[in-house]
């Protein structure tokens, strides 16, 4: 049975406009000590459905997935004091923001030994030789002098290893990092994932890390999830999902990755994730895609052995009796076709 | 730290300036003088007017007056009323300790009851409870204090409704209490008096009341609106992810980063009391410095009118750049810029 078990997510927020489904029929797996990666662009809904399986999501939100399923507990039916007592404890979560997640009123101390004594307890000694050695653990040094600094006082990088350190505190069977990297200088960034990845070796985590980087994914993860618009669009082991993508919005995202352009100029994906206001009928990628068809344009697709797409890549070639790559297709062409 | 007490201070000067001009001119706009005032319906004549307005030193030119009012304010002394012929600056602090001791029972009274009405509000919001909170605070903010007292003097202690307060003073006159501290809360229990202190403490009720209701207000909406902010800013957020009780996220988290507006909206409502305390004090015939200065003003006493609006000015800008160093001291991203 795995640690984590999410079938079928989705999350609708109520706004001006009416409802908007940030997140869409979503399904995620992980077992102990396994590494999962979920990419996507900025808007694709990845912060939104990890918030979701915390319970962080504002009121706005409203919730539906048939399974939700953490070690054998139903997350969907427990109460909200039972929840409290696997988030943060058995489950944690670590943010994008480092300089914003912290309390800016309360010492680094403080806010490390508040979750230990909320989950396990312990005298004020224990509690404080227990931050000392997890600010340790994340590299910070001197953390004798650290635990009575303010947030403001240290760097984004140095609280972000604050930020870590208080979410391994209690020993978490899942760990979460949103983009925890995304906010912090180049140097820092592999310096953290590298803190990430080791941690997760040594205390067997499972970890599920959120990015829109595909180098970043390519060296941890094992599974990766895309997700494009709310939708989980490809599923696969990180292996095959580099070796041979399926969906096109994979395969362009792969291209865009600066190691595999031959040209001079990085390529991206032309246009953006399409949000409340400009939904396109069908596929939510097709106007973006360079194999979009009238189908593609009219029908939504259904999930194809973990594809959601009409006409799944093979070699970076559509199936399924693909009409051949239409002339409207997206002005995307270009740019993507290059690099194939 | 220094440099930033001494920007303010810097900033007091032209303020205090000011106000001894409007509190100079203020007085001397009104029409009759403390002279015709004295003399009442029999007149004087204008040969005795002259004369007398001569011997209090109204004769002179005004910008003489003026200046002489502000040397007299660098030499500690704020002139003499001439209804009481004492220097006003004893008058003002004999009677200051019963409107200190009145400012204090309706600011913790707004504070006890707008503070958590504020961040349940914020915490329930589009709640039945944050409407209603809402629309009371809204009522409370524009209540007209004089039409409020009277309302609660006859709901409260008029014999034929319920009769449960009294409505003038500071204590029954059946009690005789030494002044101690000047606080009759504290002088009746000190006093050997039996039931002293309940009959002050009685007498605090309505115009407790009255004067924190606007305060009340004031302090249950930006408690609201400081609350809301906050709620919605990442930390909160990560002390939910903390597994922490909804007690803990609110009360600690949110609320302390929520306290370094808050406080200063209560330090705030000091101008706001003294303001609401010459009416209140009026209402309920409290032998403060409010119902002082209503007086002195009947009486045209120029020197106690001018001198008191100084020193309730000058405490008003003291207890805001008070109100300053602890919003440095409780918000250590300003404590520690100099680290
Ligand atoms: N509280 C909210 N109310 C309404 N819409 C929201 C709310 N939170 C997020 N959204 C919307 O949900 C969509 C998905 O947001 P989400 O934060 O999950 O994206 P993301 O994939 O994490 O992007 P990024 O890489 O920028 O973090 C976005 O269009 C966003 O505007
Ligand atoms: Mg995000």
């Amino acid at each position: 049975m795995s640690l984590l078990e999410i079938r079928n997510l989705s999350v609708e927020f109520e706004t001006a406009h009416g409802l908007f489904r940030a997140v869409d029929s979503v399904d995620l797996e992980i077992d102990q000590g396994e590494m999962a990666a979920i990419v996507g662009e900025s808007g694709s809904g990845k912060s939104v459905s990890m918030l979701a399986l915390m319970g962080l999501l504002p009121w706005t939100a409203r919730i539906t997935a048939d399974r939700m399923n953490f070690d054998g507990q139903d997350l969907l039916t427990i109460s909200q004091k039972e929840r409290r007592k696997i988030i943060g404890k058995d489950i944690s979560m670590i943010f994008q923001e480092p300089m914003t997640s912290l309390n800016p009123c309360f010492t680094v101390g403080y806010q490390i030994m508040e979750v230990i004594k909320e989950h396990l307890g312990g005298t004020k000694k224990e509690l404080e030789a227990r931050a000392v050695e997890l600010l340790g653990l994340v590299g910070i040094p001197a953390p004798e002098s650290r635990l009575r600094a303010f947030p403001h006082q240290m760097s984004g990088g140095m609280n972000q290893r604050v930020m870590i350190a208080m979410m391994i505190a209690c020993n978490p069977r899942l760990l979460i990092a949103d983009e925890p990297t995304t906010a912090l200088d180049v140097t820092i960034q592999a310096q953290i994932l590298e803190l990430l990845q080791d941690l997760q070796h040594k205390r067997g985590m499972a970890l599920v890390l959120i990015t829109h980087d595909m180098g970043v994914v390519a060296e941890t993860a094992e599974v990766v999830n895309v997700q494009y618009a709310g939708q989980q669009v490809e599923r696969q082991n990180v292996v095959d999902l580099f070796a041979r993508p399926q969906h096109p919005y994979t395969h362009a995202l792969l291209s865009a990755l600066p190691e595999r352009a031959t040209g001079k100029r990085l390529p991206s994906i032309p246009g953006v994730v399409p949000g409340l206001l400009d939904r396109p009928t069908g596929c939510l990628f097709n106007p973006r895609c360079q194999f979009a068809t009238d189908k593609c344009r009219s029908t939504p697709p259904a999930l194809h052995s973990k594809v959601l797409c009409h006409y799944p890549l093979v070699d970076g070639k559509p199936t399924n009796n693909h009409p051949g790559v239409s002339s409207q297709g997206s002005s995307g062409q270009e740019a993507l076709g290059g690099n194939v | 730290m220094i440099r930033f007490i001494l920007t303010k201070l810097g900033l007091l000067i032209p303020t205090f300036l000011g106000v001894t001009l409007v509190a100079f001119s203020f007085i001397r706009m009104l029409p009759g003088d403390p002279v015709e005032l004295l003399a009442g319906e029999r007149g004087v004549s204008p040969e005795r007017h002259a004369e007398l307005m001569a011997t209090l030193g109204f004769d002179k030119p005004l910008w003489e007056q003026y200046f002489s009012f502000l040397v007299g304010i660098l030499h500690g002394d704020l002139g003499t009323s001439f209804s009481s012929k004492q220097p006003v600056l004893e008058e003002f602090f004999v009677r200051f300790p019963a409107t200190i001791e009145l400012a204090t029972c309706a600011i913790i009274f707004a504070a006890l009851i707008g503070l958590p009405a504020g961040i349940v509000a914020a915490v329930k919001r589009g709640s039945a409870f944050d409407h209603t909170l809402m629309g009371i605070s809204l009522t409370g903010y524009s209540m007209p204090i004089f039409w409020w007292g009277l309302l609660l003097i006859i709901l409260f202690s008029s014999p034929d409704m319920l009769n449960l307060t009294p409505v003038s003073g500071r204590i029954s006159a059946l009690f005789w209490v030494d002044t101690q501290t000047g606080f009759m809360l504290i002088d009746s229990l000190l006093s050997d008096e039996k039931g002293a202190f309940k009959s002050a403490a009685a007498h605090l009720v309505l115009p407790t009341i009255v004067l924190g209701t606007i305060p009340m207000a004031i302090i249950a909406r930006q408690t609201r609106s400081a609350m809301l902010e906050i709620l919605g800013e990442d930390y909160v957020r990560t002390a939910k992810a903390k597994g922490l009780s909804p007690f803990r996220i609110v009360g600690i988290h949110a609320l302390r980063n929520a306290l370094i507006t808050v406080i200063t909206v209560i330090g705030l409502q000091v101008g706001v009391l003294l303001a609401g305390a010459i009416l209140t004090e009026t209402i309920f015939s409290w032998p403060g410095i409010g119902k002082w200065m209503i007086d002195s003003i009947s009486r045209r006493d120029y020197f106690a009118v001018q001198g008191g609006i100084v020193l309730i000015a000058s405490i008003v800008m003291l207890v805001n750049l008070l109100v300053d160093f602890m919003y440095g001291l409780i918000n250590p991203r300003i404590l520690h810029r100099r680290s």
